[in-house]
């Protein structure tokens, strides 16, 4: 079954401060520990695809504005 | 986009594309995010002029595509009166941090306030000096370690925190004041509901609007982003209760 | 032709009606004796003029900032005080000088240093010329000697200050804001909406529109070399600014040996004195600076270079502020001496007299 939502989550525009990962309510966030963006952070990224809900907590945590959010079009 | 997906958030577009300096998990980048998101939604860009302070938030001009005064240390309110007297039809708003506002600004603060100048206030109390380095602010509280406080704040050589909000709420050009904090994404999006009325409040001429956001320093408290949450949520909490001061337009709602 | 208006008034209170007829658009303010009676005269005539903000602010310190925003915002501003009141504004004219806010300050001098006295002085020559607050920036200072100047300057300041984008100051004292004299008064601005003052001023905060972009007033350049380049960009400017508006006053300068060298209240004493020495026979003659900064440094030099001149004596209610840019220019060329008193007491023209016979 495809996910109910999914996040694209600027490499660059990432701080790694963490806060979406710790508010993520179906924890599927995380920070990249083995890589980093070029300011040597390591970046958030969706590592759990499968449950994103499209919540966008994520998103409204995020001080840098760095998440675009998108969830599964209600049917028509 | 995938098919079948529609977008629910993007970057407003009033945020300009620029890397914001604030170090990560900052509640300033936070706050500048969802005041341009509010300003969007209102569709108020050609409408609204900012104050900036001095501190770390002295910058915030170069991220919000609104035009722009930069204040000297504490005066923010001071230029906001003459920008908001000369344009009574324009949205201004001040943005200042603890020292800015509470202490080398605090006569300015409490008499726009007093007069009811018609901007709105956004105060910043993260407790501490980010831009300086972590030193003590009127608003770090009792015990808290600073730079300039390392064995904690002994309120017996430089006295109280000051709750800036309950003191400004008791002056009758005050029109709608709250606490606020920016530590869940359920209180950012309650925070972003209180930007939005005190700039409608700001429209109907009735007053000083001012919004206290409880803040972190992750620097300067010394703690990662995440404890930072527990520090603002635990202690700061405590003895800077969140919720409405004071608004004018309670009863009419 | 401009209709006349002949009045008698007070010299703070015609450059308060000089301000309202210049199309001021906002006044801040804070009391402090003896120029008090500007704010009060404002505040009377605020009925007949609802779109010009008068206000009293809660310090010198809040005002010289409301300056920043109300002019920063496109309107013509204004704000008056005293010694001590304007040197707490002192931060906020850096701050305007470096964002070039066009600003009109008025410093109606008192005796200092310190809270000193309420009588008239000239103590604050070096504060008003030589920057007052930190940095490299300049204020154009006018200096009056009459209340038909304070009318006259009032209003060229106002236009200075906005052709220049820079802070301007009328440099007065006590004795001159309190005296009352016969002017005449000129006819008001025409009246500027909001949209007269967004196509002059496009660089002002008042609201992005019609697809411009956003504009910044800032004092702030973090980076040096940002900082220099603002400061080069300042200095062309105040070069242009020494070039244009210097402004002064020759009497019986022509065949003068002895140069008096005195700007408002001591310029009008100084007059008697060339008068009274010309009966005496003396050659005489006084050049007044009518603006400060710039300062006529050419007329001087032309003076130093003359073999009939035998010496310069500036004539000041201070220890000898001025003396030392007469001394810059006359470069040792011919000698140049001080005169003057201080705390509220005015020399007269037998005094300053004397002295010169001392010198000669």
């Amino acid at each position: 079954m495809a996910a109910k939502g999914f996040v694209e989550i600027s490499v660059e525009g990432c701080k790694g401060c963490g806060l979406c990962v710790h508010h993520c309510p179906v924890k599927c966030l995380s920070l990249k520990m083995d890589d980093t963006n070029s300011f040597g952070l390591h970046y958030a990224y969706l590592s759990n695809e499968e449950t994103c809900i499209g919540c966008a907590n994520c998103a409204v945590i995020c001080p840098d504005a760095a998440i675009t959010v998108y969830r599964q079009s209600k049917a028509v | 986009m995938k098919d079948g997906y529609e977008l629910v958030y993007k970057r407003p577009a009033t945020l300009l594309d620029a890397r914001m300096h604030y170090c990560p998990g900052c509640f300033h980048s936070t706050m500048h995010k969802i005041i341009m998101e509010v300003v969007e939604e209102m569709g108020i860009e050609e409408d609204t002029i900012g104050v900036s302070p001095v501190g770390c938030s002295v910058f915030a001009y170069n991220y919000m595509d609104i035009d722009f005064q930069q204040a000297a240390h504490g005066r923010a309110c001071a230029v906001a009166t003459g920008i908001k007297r000369s344009l009574p039809d324009k949205f201004v708003f001040t943005y200042q941090g603890d020292g800015d506002l509470a202490a080398i600004g605090t006569a300015e603060t409490i008499h726009s306030c007093n007069r009811g100048e018609n901007f709105t206030i956004f105060f910043i109390n993260n407790a501490i000096y980010g831009m300086t380095g972590g030193q003590m602010a009127p608003t770090t509280l009792e015990g808290q370690k600073t730079s300039t406080s390392p064995y904690g704040r002994d309120i017996k050589n430089v006295g109280h925190p000051l709750r800036m909000a309950e003191m400004v709420s008791q002056l009758p050009g005050v029109a709608y004041c709250e606490r606020l904090v920016l530590n869940t994404p359920a209180n950012v999006r309650k925070a972003k509901k209180s930007i939005k009325k005190a700039f409608e409040i700001q429209k109907q001429g009735l007053g000083m609007t001012f919004l206290e956001v409880v803040s972190n320093c992750p620097s300067g408290w010394k703690c990662s982003p995440v404890e930072s949450l527990d520090f603002v949520g635990e202690d700061m909490l405590k003895y800077y209760p969140l919720g409405v001061k004071k608004d004018v337009t309670a009863n009419s709602n | 032709m401009s209709k006349k208006e002949i009045a008698f008034m007070k010299g703070n209170e015609a450059l308060a009606e000089a301000a309202l007829r210049a199309g001021m658009t906002g006044y801040y303010g804070y009391p402090i004796t003896p120029q008090s009676e500007i704010m009060e005269y404002l505040t009377r005539q605020a009925p007949e003029y609802p779109n010009v903000t008068i206000l009293q602010a809660e310090s010198e310190v809040a005002s010289v900032n409301m300056l920043y925003g109300a002019g920063g915002a496109g309107g013509r501003v204004m704000t008056s005080s005293s010694s001590p009141g304007y040197s707490l504004m002192q931060e906020g004219v850096s701050y305007i000088a470096c964002a070039e806010i066009p600003s009109v300050f008025v410093n109606v001098q008192r005796g200092g240093p310190g809270l000193g006295t309420i009588q008239p002085s000239q103590g604050d020559y070096f504060q008003a010329v030589k920057g007052g607050g930190h940095g490299d920036y300049r204020v154009i200072v006018f200096a009056p000697n009459s209340v038909q100047e304070m009318v006259d300057h009032t209003i060229l300041a106002f236009d200075l200050a906005d052709k220049w984008r820079n802070p301007a100051l009328i440099l007065t004292d006590g004795a001159i804001g309190q005296m009352m004299e016969k002017i005449e008064l000129p006819e008001h601005y025409k009246f500027r909406s909001t949209e007269d003052m967004r196509a002059e001023k496009p660089w002002a905060t008042n609201g992005r529109k019609d697809g411009r972009k956003k504009n910044l007033l800032t004092s702030l350049n973090i980076k040096s070399e940002d900082m220099e380049r603002k400061n080069h960009e300042l200095q062309a400017k105040y070069a242009k600014i020494c070039d244009e508006e210097v402004r002064y006053e020759s009497y019986h300068l022509d065949d003068a040996d002895i140069i008096i060298s005195a700007y408002g209240l001591s310029s009008r004493i100084c007059k008697k004195v060339v008068d009274i020495g010309r009966e005496q026979g003396m050659k005489v003659g006084l050049l007044r600076p009518i603006t400060l900064w710039p300062f006529p440094s050419k007329k001087i030099d032309e003076l130093a270079k003359k073999e009939n001149v035998k010496l310069f004596m500036s004539i000041e209610m201070s220890v000898g502020q001025m003396v030392e840019d007469v001394k810059l220019v006359v470069n040792g060329r011919k000698p140049v001496h001080h005169y003057g008193k201080t705390g509220g007491i005015i020399f007269t023209a037998e005094d300053v007299l004397n002295q010169i016979k001392a010198k000669i």
